[in-house]
């Protein structure tokens, strides 16, 4: 199985805080490797080392076996790594539909030109459709995100990270505030998407997580105390005290 | 453009044509050089609405460009008519040299600045704009040899090939085609990838940096543009005078420039024509009035502030359309 994305001895501490403690672990292709843990547990910490948001104090992280460790967060989106957040970063007054084509133009190539209108692209237009179709949110297109339904922006989210043609997903709780209906679509989106593109995926819902994951790993206090298949983690104890029981 | 906004945008046009060749016609030179001055003064804001409006950039020192325009503009006069020269190079009356010289020493004035005021935000970056252009008032300030402190008096109208320029329907003419140039490359750059990418960098950073675009690069990039335009119109403002004085830098200037922005419509294309238009009619007209004009105009923009956020434009033409 080709290995995309690999972490070793990641650590981040904030003041005496451990966010990250020496965490390693792999993402393959045609895998969801599901992150899981409590509150705090550090989870969107190591998403945004991963991202490039946050500069760790220790580890590396390799990209098809490249070192992006250094990268900025627009090189290392420019790499390959598609991801969505925890909280919206959606432009609230535009549509859908320019959220994405940000994202599609910077797949396409320079964003300094100055002459040619966006507007009049076809090919940014129907990589924009392509990516909006795989999330069903075509007919929403021009609808501002301001008033799209939650699980719409979430949709509009994710789109934005498949218009990179990214190689891997970083997806921080996509599900979050969803509901029944809209973590089911979300649910059946990524199991759809995964054949194409492997996702490291954050989330708290466990039926949406045993639902999708390959592997998963539990992070508790920085620290990753567990990391398998599915089943393995249900019976492990340690989860068990540190984490499922609370739930 | 569609919509009111379509409709006000050909009016404020139509107005700009008309209005100083009936001006003309009538003969009131005072007036059609004071249709100059407002379309000189729009040009110095479109220019910064592109850095406010669309980039988000809250410039207080777009004087410093504005003034610089000037300088170029009167310093290159000044040698032209003594017959000396300016560091050994021989300088020109010719507008179009001039505006070019202009445009490019702001364009790497502004890069510097901008490379570091754009890595603050906020209040840091106002404050620290501010700066900048203080330094370079105080520099004009302190250089006798083109007048410091009492300005530099530039004895013949720069020319421009073909053109009587000392006509004021003429130069009237050479100030509003800038305009309407500068506008339409704005509205050019707006909706091109670029001008995408500058909306994203204002709106939400974040989503523009996980695109794969660093926002600092679109960011400084504006900012040189909008510099170079205000800056065309410094040159253009120093040839109407007849004059450049430190004072085109000061910050009551760079507050002007704003003022007009932010009356007209923030980030709407033809809102600092707009803001332009009222804010020269108020100060002339107010101004001939009352000494205390700019409390009134301190009441207009309050209200503005407080109650009409798109300014001029957004109480006429309603919500910006982005599409
Ligand atoms: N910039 C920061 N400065 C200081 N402490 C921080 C910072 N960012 C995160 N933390 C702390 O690091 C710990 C991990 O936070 P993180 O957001 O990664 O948790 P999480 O696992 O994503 O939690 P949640 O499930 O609530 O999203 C928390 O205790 C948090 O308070
Ligand atoms: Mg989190």
């Amino acid at each position: 199985m080709t290995e995309v994305l690999r972490i070793t001895g990641l650590a981040k501490s904030f003041g005496a805080l451990k966010a990250t403690d020496d965490v390693s672990l792999t993402l393959n292709a045609g895998e969801i490797h599901a992150l899981i843990g409590p509150n705090g547990a550090g989870k969107s910490t190591l998403i945004g080392q991963i991202a490039g948001w946050i500069v760790p104090d220790a580890g590396t992280i390799t990209l098809e076996g490249a070192d992006i460790t250094g990268l900025s967060v627009a090189a290392r989106a420019k790499a390959g790594l598609g991801r969505t957040f925890q909280v919206s970063t959606l432009a609230m007054d535009r549509t859908a539909r320019q959220n994405v084509r940000i994202a599609a133009q910077a797949r396409a190539g320079s964003s300094f030109r100055f002459w040619g209108q966006v507007a009049q692209d076809q090919g940014l237009r129907d990589a924009v459709d392509q990516v909006l179709g795989d999330v069903q949110m075509l007919d929403q297109a021009d609808t501002p995100i301001a008033e799209l339904s939650h699980g719409a922006r979430r949709r509009v989210e994710v789109a934005c990270a498949l218009a990179l043609e990214p190689k891997l997903l970083l997806l921080d709780e996509p599900m979050a505030g969803l509901g029944q209906d809209g973590t089911q679509e979300m649910t059946a989106l990524l199991a759809r998407l995964k054949s194409r593109i492997p996702i490291l995926l954050v989330e708290h819902d466990m039926d949406a997580v045993f639902a999708l994951a390959g592997r998963i790993s539990v992070l508790v206090n920085g620290a990753v105390i567990a990391s398998g298949p599915p089943d393995v983690i249900r019976t492990d104890p340690a989860v068990r005290t540190a984490y499922l029981g609370e739930d | 453009m569609r919509g009111r906004e379509g409709w006000i945008n050909g009016a404020l046009a139509a107005a700009l044509l008309i209005v100083p060749l009936a001006l003309h016609l009538a003969g009131e030179v005072y007036y059609v050089n004071l249709a100059s001055r407002v379309v000189i003064v729009a040009l110095a804001a479109v220019g910064l609405n592109l850095a406010l409006g669309y980039g988000g950039m809250v410039s207080f020192g777009h004087a410093a460009f504005f003034g610089i325009g000037g300088y170029v503009a009167g310093i290159s006069a000044h040698h032209a008519i003594l017959g000396t020269s300016f560091l050994g190079l021989s300088t020109t009356t010719e507008m179009p040299l001039i505006w070019l010289i202009s445009v490019l020493l702001a364009g790497v004035v502004a890069l510097a600045i901008g490379a570091i005021s754009l890595r603050t935000k906020g209040v840091y970056f106002i404050m620290i704009t501010l700066a900048f252009a203080q330094m370079l008032y105080y520099f004009a300030i302190s250089f006798p040899a083109y007048g410091g402190e009492d300005g530099l008096p530039i004895y013949v109208r720069n020319t421009f090939p073909g053109l009587n320029t000392f006509d004021p329907i003429t130069f009237y003419g050479i100030c509003v085609v800038a305009l309407f140039a500068c506008l339409f490359l704005t509205a050019r750059i707006m909706g091109s990838r670029f001008g995408a990418a500058l909306d994203m960098a204002h709106l939400s950073e974040t989503r523009l940096a996980t695109a794969g675009i660093a926002p600092f690069n679109i960011r400084l990039t504006a900012f040189v543009i909008s510099a170079m335009m205000t800056a065309l119109a410094g040159a253009l403002f120093a040839d109407l005078n007849g004059f450049v004085s430190p004072s085109m830098m000061s910050w009551h200037r760079s507050g002007e420039i704003m003022v007009i922005v932010i009356l007209g419509g923030v980030g709407r294309l033809w809102g600092p024509v707009a803001g332009a238009i009222a804010f020269v009619l108020l100060e002339t007209f107010l101004g001939g009035l009352t000494e205390r004009w700019g409390l009134f105009l301190g009441l207009i923009l309050l209200g503005t502030v407080l109650f009409a956020r798109g300014g001029i434009m957004g109480l006429i033409a309603g919500k910006a359309r982005h599409d």
